[in-house]
């Protein structure tokens, strides 16, 4: 190989190397030693002047309490389990809206697509910490919504929607939406034309043309557009801490937690690769699934 | 068959309203005169003066600039050298772990990635301050890069390259002089995601940033979470206005460039 | 090789009948594999100085890896590549005086006309009157001179073709490679473009070889074509003889139509002719073999449809006479096929100019007709 190409290769590999993986691997080790008073707040510290015998010092002293710590705190499982449902119930939710709004998108005329798409993606470039700020305003109990529902009538008392799981559920919603809309819309948007013209000439209705043509080959788009909205979800800390009130358990937010105020880095650590270890599953079937779609088109 | 019915137009214009409102809310209000937000007492742009004042804020904003310009720039470069070796680099040792720690960044949850970010910078004895989040957010966002440039090197044909080397080019020059102006659009828009990638970030800076360097997301995140203040409203008036100038900027130049490409490609073929 | 003797006509060009002659590119057992697949497999041919020469053949049958493995964009895994009798398997493909030009065009989109013909030339650092100058020739060369300034995408898809080969063609190469340089234009364009190759290729003197799955391009343009098949050359001959004296079933089904008669020959009279015994109770085709072949050889007796002639009268003091009926009639314009079955359910395929018009024509369906040929019209093929 010649040396160009090397350096070519090596310079990015180093990198992701040094800055991915060793931390990465830090966070493991970590996660299996115990809690110190000191800074670094954790022992055992890898001792490399005392040779193997410190290396092997090192290892006898790596144990799982921390991890047995995890499944015996019912905070901890209890937080894996609410993050799953809030992060699976949002997902859902995303769909349910993103879908209608790429459809109309994919049957909008083709001169306002692009202001369409533009108005969809403008939101991603925003700031993800102000838009869900935004929400703040809205969903306290003297906030726009509840103003707009008392001057309609609809409610006497003021709803408390800010600080509980409901307020996550619309955080994420509204943040993720693009991540929804875009990947269906790009599935709607290839969908050939002729396919509904020929399903209602065979003598499906309108609605029937959608539900037997249009829904399943808009799937591939939907589960992409799942993934990325649940993957994200799942670790999610802005949201449940702005929007979420004390009772809403999150995992991100518990690691964050143990990390800031407890200092206690090692089960920090270990909730994070726990963490990991849930969200391996989804991702490795995200990919599966990438892969599938790309090889379809070829 | 592409027709708009009734239910397309309610569906768009409930879903871009979801999408819009409470970016409009927060505009609005930040022109209030009152330091309650969510009561209507009068236009003012008194707290845009009040941000102006506030040196710890334009301090974050200094950092935040920085470190974005910084960490993109690098990201850029790295992360189009790894998407030029993923996509045209052939075989090479250790080729699925370099794929697999391109694409787990873009998963991780960030939350993972702060964390062991600041326990490497701790076990290395690094000092943490700008250099630490530039580290950190180069890391990240090269991953993003090297997505964008990889998408557009897979699309483009392959034979363009082939004909430099067959008309004379060192692999080098054909990367400098044909890959790389074709390829250019989309390393600007790769950089342009690092960058406002990094601009956003909050939760890896949160884990990476010492007491020495605070970045805006920081100071945002710190200021929001005792309340709505209208101060923060001024703020992220700006931030959308200088996002929303660029995308219909960008969104307009393109639309242009492709009319007037398939107008020249229209007029070429009826010679 | 048992071909007949060399046409020595000094006006002909056929330097492959030259032993004295250099060949310019000599594939010496070339095996090319791609993990189990053999997409070259042991092949030897020598190409000469200003050929023109032909890769025909189906997808994959190894054609593109040929000329890849020409420009250096393959290494062979066996045998050895020598251009004017050095071997150029390590020389990479910046530093061949070899030149392709792509099927794809493949144009660089950010430079002009102009710059992308330069491109080459700049790489070999001439001083920049020179390379205005050879600019300005080539452009004349292909008559683009108006459209110097413009970007592929401004023009038309017949002038980004030309734009390719004046650029490849810049460097002066001693050998030029095309990949389906044709295959993107329509028809018209296509025919008329052919001839300009040919005038292009005898102006410069360069050396081309082609590849192509027209065959109809490659009958045109070439001065001898391979037909490629499964990483082998079946045969290479000039045009003619691979229309006329195929070598193989394979080569004389690939290029054209024709009828194909399975059976079995008898070798009967003194001047070399052969009877096939091809269906039971019918008379026995006469043919006239290549070479003499043994008795009681299967074979397959090929012939072409326009040598098939076609009468309503029975013709008298001629051989291979048959009767039919016609079943169907190809139209074409200057010429129609007529697919005649014969009794034994058998369909020949006939021929003929239509020099009267449509409504005075002699022959239509349904109506019985009587086939022949001459002992010469046809090949007895044993392959």
């Amino acid at each position: 190989m010649n040396p160009r190409k090397a350096l070519l290769i090596l310079v990015p590999y180093l990198w992701l190397l040094a800055l991915f993986l060793v931390p990465f691997l830090i966070v493991l080790k970590i996660s299996l030693s115990d809690v110190a008073l000191s800074i670094p707040p954790y022992t055992p510290t890898l001792d490399l002047s005392a040779g193997w015998a410190g290396f092997r010092d090192f290892l006898s002293e790596l144990d799982f309490e921390n991890y047995v710590f995890l499944s015996e705190d019912s905070l901890y499982w209890k937080s894996y389990l609410s993050s799953l449902k809030i992060a699976l119930i949002s997902t859902f939710l995303t769909l349910l809206v993103g879908y209608p709004v790429a459809y109309g998108m994919a049957n909008a005329p083709d001169e306002w697509r692009p202001t369409l798409m533009m108005l969809v993606i403008l939101p991603f470039w925003t700031s993800f910490l102000i838009r869900v700020y935004a929400w703040m305003g809205i969903l306290s109990n003297e906030g726009f919504l509840n103003q707009f529902l008392l001057w309609t009538g609809l409610i006497s008392e003021p709803l408390t929607i800010l600080n509980t799981n409901t307020a996550v559920y619309i955080g994420i919603v509204y943040t993720y939406l693009p991540f929804m809309i875009l990947p269906i819309y790009a599935t709607l948007e290839k969908l050939d034309a002729s396919l509904l013209e020929a399903a209602e000439d065979l003598g499906c209705t309108r609605a029937g043309a959608f539900w037997l043509v249009t829904l399943p080959l808009s799937r591939p788009g939907m589960i992409a557009g799942c993934f990325l909205v649940f993957i994200p979800a799942l670790g999610e800390f802005v949201i449940p801490s702005l929007l979420g009130g004390s009772d809403t358990l999150m995992i991100g937010k518990v690691l964050w937690e143990e990390f800031f105020s407890n200092r206690d880095w090692p089960v920090a650590s270990a909730v994070a690769v726990v963490l990991l270890a849930i969200l391996i599953v989804p991702i490795i079937l995200f990919q599966r699934q990438q892969q599938r779609q790309q090889e379809a088109e070829q | 068959m592409r027709r708009l019915t009734w239910f397309n137009t309610v569906s768009l214009t409930i879903g871009f309203a979801f999408l819009y409102i409470p970016m409009l809310i927060l505009i609005i209000f930040s022109f209030n005169e009152s330091k309650l937000v969510t009561v209507w007492a009068g236009f003012s742009t008194k707290w845009y003066g009040e941000l102006i004042r506030n040196e710890a804020f334009l301090d974050a904003a200094w950092v935040t600039l920085r470190v974005a310009v910084l960490s993109s720039t690098v990201a850029t470069v790295l992360g189009t050298m790894a998407a030029y070796v993923m996509v045209r680099g052939g075989r090479f040792f250790g080729r699925t772990l370099f794929s697999g720690m391109i694409y787990a960044p873009l998963v991780m949850p960030e939350v993972i990635t702060g964390l062991s970010l600041l326990l490497l910078f701790i076990a290395i004895g690094l000092d943490r301050g700008i250099i630490t989040i530039v580290l950190a957010h180069t890391t990240f966002s090269m991953c993003y890069v090297s997505v964008v440039v990889s998408s557009r090197l897979v699309s483009f044909d392959r034979s363009v390259e082939e004909a430099a080397l067959d008309l004379g080019c060192t692999p080098f020059q054909a990367f400098r002089l044909v890959t790389l102006p074709i390829i250019l659009p989309a390393v600007a828009s790769g950089w342009l995601l690092a960058f406002t990638l990094s601009l956003d970030d909050l939760v890896i800076a949160s884990f990476t940033a010492g007491p020495s360097a605070t970045t805006l997301p920081i100071k945002i995140f710190s200021s929001v979470r005792l309340g709505v203040s209208p101060e923060i409203n001024a703020l992220s008036t700006i931030m959308i206005a200088i996002v929303a100038v660029g995308v219909i900027v960008a969104s307009l130049m393109s639309k242009n460039a492709i009319a007037r490409q398939a107008r020249e490609e229209k007029a070429a073929a009826q010679t | 090789m048992s071909d007949p003797a060399p046409t020595s006509r000094p006006d002909v060009f056929a330097p492959w009948n030259d032993p004295n002659q250099r060949p310019l590119i000599q594939f010496q057992n070339v095996t090319k594999r791609f993990g189990d697949f053999t997409a070259i497999d042991d092949l030897t041919v020598d190409i000469y100085a200003r050929e023109f020469f032909a890769l025909l053949g189906p997808s994959g049958c190894g054609k593109t890896t040929l000329m890849r493995m020409l420009a250096g964009f393959e290494t062979p895994t066996e045998g050895y590549i020598l251009l004017d009798g050095q071997d150029i398997g390590p020389v990479p493909p910046n530093k061949r005086a070899v030149n392709m030009m792509f099927q794809s065009y493949a144009l660089f989109p950010h430079l002009t006309v102009a710059e992308n013909i330069a491109f080459g030339l700049k790489r070999d650092n001439l001083p920049k009157d020179q390379i205005a100058a050879r600019v300005d020739e080539m452009l004349r060369l292909v008559q683009l001179q108006k459209f110097a300034a413009r970007k592929p995408h401004q023009i038309s898809g017949g002038q980004r073709q030309r734009v390719a080969l004046a650029r490849s063609l810049a460097k002066a190469p001693k050998l030029l490679l095309l990949d389906e340089p044709l295959g993107a234009l329509d028809k018209k364009l296509r025919t008329d473009t052919q001839f300009e190759l040919m005038e292009i290729q005898e102006k410069t003197g360069t050396t081309f070889v082609i590849v192509t799955h027209d065959q109809e391009e490659a009958m045109t343009v070439a001065s001898r074509v391979a037909v490629m098949d499964h990483g082998k050359m079946i045969q290479v001959d000039t045009p003619d003889r691979i229309y006329e004296t195929p070598k193989s079933v394979y080569v004389a089904d690939f290029i054209g139509d024709v009828n194909l008669v399975e059976g079995v020959a008898t070798s009967h009279q003194k001047d070399g002719k052969v009877q096939i015994h091809w269906a039971e109770g019918k008379e026995p085709i006469i043919g006239t073999p290549m070479q003499p072949i043994a008795d009681g050889t299967r074979c397959t007796f090929a012939i072409r449809p326009e040598k098939v002639h076609i009468s309503k009268e029975h013709p008298e003091g001629k051989t291979n006479i048959m009767q039919g009926k016609i079943i169907d009639i190809a139209y074409l314009g200057n010429l129609s096929t007529y697919h005649v079955q014969i009794p034994t359910g058998e369909i020949f395929k006939a021929q003929s100019a239509n020099t009267r018009r449509i409504e005075r024509r002699k022959f239509t369906w349904e109506d019985n007709v009587w086939l022949w040929w001459s002992e010469t019209a046809g090949v007895v093929l044993t392959e």
